[in-house]
């Protein structure tokens, strides 16, 4: 289905360019429009008024506004992976192909089933949802949910990856300026004169703010011009950048501000390949100058939402930017003098006035100059209903007075009705900068109070009205700005010549009374987006939610996508009419980031997939990948996991690899280890301090197994630790432990300790670890290193070496973790891999076997050696871990006078132990919780969990460790796991040592 | 995002530190003196005051230094950067007098 293009345009005039027309489709229907138009702008231009269903009651809906705060014409954009929901139609730009859907309409817009929810509307009050579907709690999951979620919707999430790329800038300057309104343009000159670094953001395709639709003159130039003159010598400004469609978004902390530039959507999806869809803007300014504009606050009166009724100024927009001829007959509705600008756009573009209905019984000279210009004007009347479905027909005009309607009136038809019930500043960026609003009543709207950071709002945003004093705030703004940023004297540049209109001041009319009472006939709505009328403020209230944020999230009013832009002030001023107090007393509800919703596309940026977070590989990686290893992610580093031989399975591969180690010779990449140097005159008393054992005793050339604990007792680490030289230690951390431990280590000198000299250097990725383990390791060693004395007597079990190994400088340790007889070879990384290689080739006369991690987890487990993270979580302690033998008694340590509270010396304290599964092919669940006896009555009380459970091909057998309440007193015992689908599993409680209880292997 | 001037470094954003908790609370000379109520409050127990905190905080990704820091909880703002083992300066911060003297 095709429509003509654009009927309903004005002859000439507005910002589109006429000469490049665009095709678009919405709902499914082809329409044309211009470039230059928005969404919004081209459907009004077509004659399309309805363009969404409401949230609640599926009744039609009609463009409100023309900017950010539109709560009606929400649109699905695009189709497929690039689909985005609940886009205002007033901020999407029109390229060409567009498709668009309205939101929120099921089966179609026109005919939407929903709509039945209307003729229900008395039962869809305040808290409906809350009262009606509670009970029975089975129905929530099978029917109440699946219904709301279809009813509600609110567009559709995307269901593909996102194609497009987004990236991020990090940047500084001395004055932000946020937006690029008549104020923002001046702060953004006068600040940009003085050289600092400026940055004027604006969240439109251009420049201008009101200025674009303004029909005032400064400095004798239309106010577009004048546009155009700023923006040039802004461009002439070396130290200054403007960037359009650039929201910002959020305000935080020391004048950080994030915004989100929106490079190519305006020209359609995939565009422009290969560059970003959106940025994100960090910026951190010395000053920043709010210039953000305000909005217009809807009138709430009967049926106020009926397409055809739109914001007055969003009117004179339409008609004089975008050159759309809303209707052919219109009424003004207003409380105040702003809604006369729409009154001359209407006048200039030759459509058709029924009549301007002004609440205030003496509207002023605007009305007079309305009057003289030949249009009706109804002082001291109201529009007490509205008359239409799809559109708006007519209205009722009543005189209206102390808010009493008077009993006769009159009807007006019309196709169009604006409406104006004041201007609400855009505080949310200074409110979100912590600063606090305060109700100005005389302009009768929040303006913002003192400001909490370095920061100056200025125009309509600080509730300045009025063209010259909107400049001249702007002007003084900038110029404040730079100085303080050490720019300018301060010196404030002439503000431009503009006419003086002369103004009257507005009326407080928040709630417009009705033919009937409220509620009986007819919706007085607040919040367009989640339709909340006045008679749900008045509910809530009347049922004893008094505060303000209570009311909100009670009614919702406010907590749709907009944030409640257009239904945030005439909410609280019902909500403080109706409980008798005054509008400061009831407060405000706090505003939060972001501005207007923000793609995750644009938080996430570059960080996606691999670059989501660094991969640490080992010099030794890719013999690995070579070897089909298949790896394990251990803190960022990839680990060799087991290396398959073709047809094997990882059950396989690590029974073969474990045999290999136990029966003859394996090797190990334990690169990832971490390793750091202690250097210092006081570095062994640091390290008695830290480790529950003794170094400072310890040999040159020694080597000695730590435990580490916080102060609160608990086991935090573990590790070898070697004496190189006097002053000298070489300490091994776990591999995911080792930033955290070196972080620790550097707390307590820094911050305890400092009259120690310690010295505490990271050499985890200056150094490659290479450990073969097996029978058969002293022989490999000898044949390796011919000069190093590899016999038990000269290299005993806990010491080190230094010297050639395979031609190649090396320190070699004497260390175990897999209970055999083992050494770690540690050469500089950029060695690592030609060790590796050395290794393998010496090896292969001794069938050397690589093994990855799962075999290296299995093989310490049959020893009873524990793996920090897996028998222990941050609750057990040395003792709990029968460690007793590493804790020392002579000297105090961090976390000793911990072991001794009450509550660590507890007997039934969990405690680790060795379980043997009845079944011997039963390999307990890692995690699964065991108790005393099968069966019984829940709660069965739990004695403890399984920490590491493996398939041994060594014992030729399942076996366990465990953390089991008095563990080593139950020794003998039998305790079971229930698992998961009603099995339960026996097992015996035994020593947590498998294999070579007296260490001959390893000691040999 | 607190911008945080780093004693050795100048300002810088906050991602690039770590707070380490309440600051000027020094680890007992004797633990084993200590009886189980006065080790576990040592441990366990910290201010959580609604204003002006005195933070211990690291320069993590930087110089990696730590230092204090009197931050105030509400507005988030950042009243006086001290080195480590040093009173906090005259009216700023929430402690007492005693706790100040273990600063020492």
């Amino acid at each position: 289905m095709t429509k003509p293009m654009g009927s309903h345009r004005t002859a000439n005039g507005g910002r589109i360019d006429r000469s490049r027309p665009l095709s678009f489709m919405f709902d499914g229907v082809t329409y044309g429009g211009f470039a230059g138009d928005t969404l919004a702008s081209a459907l009004l231009a077509n004659g399309v008024h309805l363009v969404g269903r409401s949230f609640k009651y599926h009744r039609p809906r009609g463009v409100l506004t023309a900017g950010a705060d539109e709560p009606n014409a929400l649109v699905q954009l695009e189709r497929g992976a690039r689909t985005e929901p609940n886009l205002r139609a007033t901020q999407v730009e029109l390229y060409q192909g567009l498709v668009a859907t309205s939101v929120n309409a099921w089966p179609s817009l026109t005919h939407d089933l929903g709509a039945v929810n209307q003729l229900l509307s008395r039962f869809f009050v305040a808290g409906f949802y809350y009262k009606t579907f509670m009970r029975p709690k089975v129905l929530w999951d099978r029917v109440y949910e699946p219904f709301l979620r279809r009813m509600a919707g609110l567009g559709r999430a995307p269901e593909l990856p996102d194609p497009d790329i987004y990236d991020k800038m990090h940047v500084h300057c001395d004055v932000l300026v946020v937006g690029a309104g008549p104020a923002g343009l001046a702060a953004a000159l006068a600040a940009g004169r003085t050289g600092a670094r400026v940055i004027l953001m604006d969240e439109q395709a251009e420049a201008g703010g009101s200025l674009l639709s303004s029909a005032e003159s400064l400095d004798g130039k239309p106010a577009p011009d004048w546009v155009a003159d700023a923006l040039a010598e802004l461009a002439s400004l070396p130290a200054v950048r403007v960037l359009q469609r650039t929201s910002v978004f959020g305000y935080y902390d020391q004048n950080f501000l994030c915004a989100v530039e929106r490079r190519t959507d305006h020209l359609g999806p995939g565009a422009r390949p290969g560059l970003s869809r959106q940025r994100l803007w960090h910026v951190r300014a010395a000053r920043v100058v709010l210039a953000t504009g305000a909005h217009e606050r809807p009138l709430v009166f009967a049926d106020n939402d009926r397409p055809g009724v739109m914001q007055a100024s969003a009117v004179a927009t339409y008609v004089r930017r975008f050159g759309v001829r809303l209707g052919s007959r219109a009424v003004i509705f207003t409380t105040n003098d702003s809604a006369y600008d729409a009154v001359d756009a209407l006048l200039a573009a030759g459509i058709g006035i029924a009549a301007v209905v002004d609440s205030r019984p003496d509207p002023g000279p605007r009305a007079e100059a309305a009057r003289a210009a030949g249009v009706v004007v109804h002082a001291g009347c109201v529009v007490a209903a509205t008359h239409g479905t799809r559109r708006i027909t007519g209205v009722e005009v009543r005189g209206c007075e102390g808010g009493v309607l008077a009993p006769a009136g009159l009807r007006l038809s019309c196709d169009l009705l604006a409406i104006s019930g004041g201007w609400s500043p855009a505080v949310h960026l200074f409110s979100q900068s912590q600063g606090r609003v305060r109700w100005d009543e005389a302009k009768l709207c929040f303006v913002p109070g003192e400001a909490a950071q370095a920061q100056t709002s200025a125009g309509a945003c600080n509730g300045t009205f009025g063209l010259g004093a909107v400049l001249a705030e702007g002007l003084a703004a900038g110029a404040s700005a730079a100085h303080l940023a050490g720019f300018g004297d301060g010196a404030v540049p002439a503000t431009p010549a503009v006419a003086e209109v002369a103004a009257a001041p507005g009326d407080a009319l928040w709630l417009v009374p009705g033919l009937k009472p409220l509620g009986r006939a007819g919706k007085h709505f607040v919040d367009f987006q989640n339709d909340v009328t006045a008679f749900d403020i008045r509910l809530a209230a009347r049922e004893g939610f008094e505060s303000v944020e209570h009311v909100k999230r009670y009614t919702t009013n406010g907590m749709a996508t907009d944030q409640g832009k257009t239904s945030n002030v005439n909410g609280l001023a019902i909500l403080a009419d109706t409980l008798g107090r005054a509008i400061p007393e009831v407060g405000t509800t706090t505003f939060r980031a972001p501005y207007t919703p923000v793609t995750f596309g644009v938080m996430a940026g570059r960080d996606l997939g691999e670059m989501l977070d660094p991969v640490r590989t080992t010099p030794i990686h890719a013999w690995h990948v070579a070897r089909g290893a298949l790896f394990e992610d251990v803190g960022q580093w990839k680990r060799p996991w087991y290396f398959p031989l073709a047809g094997e399975d990882m059950h396989a591969a690590v029974r073969r690899e474990a045999k290999a180690v136990r029966d003859g010779l394996g090797v190990l990449d334990a690169s990832t280890l971490g390793k750091i140097e202690i250097r210092g005159r006081d570095a062994g008393v640091f390290l008695d301090r830290i480790y529950t054992n003794l170094f400072s005793k310890l040999g040159i050339g020694r080597c000695r197994y730590g435990l580490m604990c916080k102060e609160d007792g608990m086991v935090f680490d573990d590790g070898v630790t070697a004496r190189l030289g006097p002053d000298h230690y070489y300490m091994t951390t776990t591999t995911g432990g080792a930033a955290r431990v070196l972080d620790w280590l550097e707390d307590y000198l820094q911050t305890e300790w400092p009259d120690l000299e310690v010295y505490c250097t990271s050499v985890t990725e200056q150094w490659s670890t290479i450990a073969v383990s097996g029978p058969r390791a002293r022989d490999l060693l000898a044949d390796l290193a011919p000069g190093m004395a590899v016999d038990p007597e000269s290299f005993p079990f806990l010491s080190m070496r230094e010297g050639m190994v395979a031609g190649l400088a090396a320190r070699v340790f004497r260390i175990s973790f897999t209970g055999e007889l083992s050494y770690e070879i540690n050469v500089p990384s950029h060695l690592g891999l030609a060790m590796w290689q050395a290794v393998m080739a010496a090896g292969a006369r001794h069938g050397i076997t690589p093994y990855g991690t799962e075999t290296m987890h299995l093989l310490r487990a049959e020893k009873g050696f524990i793996i920090i993270g897996q028998e222990t979580d941050g609750t057990v302690t040395p003792l709990d871990l029968g460690m007793d033998w590493i804790v020392s008694k002579q000297k105090d340590f961090v976390g000793k006078r911990s072991l001794t509270r009450s509550d660590t010396a507890r007997a039934d304290r969990k405690r680790l132990v060795g379980l043997l599964p009845e079944d011997e092919g039963e390999v307990l669940p890692e995690g699964a919780q065991l108790v005393e006896m099968a069966g019984g009555t829940p709660p069965v009380p739990m004695l403890g969990h399984v920490t590491s459970s493996y398939w041994s091909p060594n014992l030729g057998r399942s076996f366990a460790l465990a953390l089991i309440k008095g563990g080593p007193e139950r020794l003998g015992q039998i305790v079971f796991a229930p698992l998961a689908g009603g099995r339960t599993v026996k097992a015996r409680i035994v020593e947590p040592v498998f294999l070579d209880r007296e260490g001959s292997r390893q000691n040999g | 995002m607190l911008l945080i001037s780093c004693p050795h470094c100048g300002p810088c954003d906050e991602t690039e530190f770590h707070c380490g908790g309440e600051a000027h609370v020094a680890r007992p000379h004797d633990p084993a003196a200590l009886d189980d109520a006065a080790w576990g409050a040592f441990i366990f127990m910290r201010n959580n005051p609604k204003g002006q905190f005195n933070e211990r905080w690291v320069h993590a990704a930087g110089c990696r230094r730590w230092f204090n820091m009197v931050r105030d909880t509400v507005t988030h703002r950042i009243l006086a950067v001290y080195p480590m083992g040093s009173r906090p300066p005259a009216g700023l911060g929430h402690l007492g007098a005693a706790v100040v003297e273990d600063a020492q």
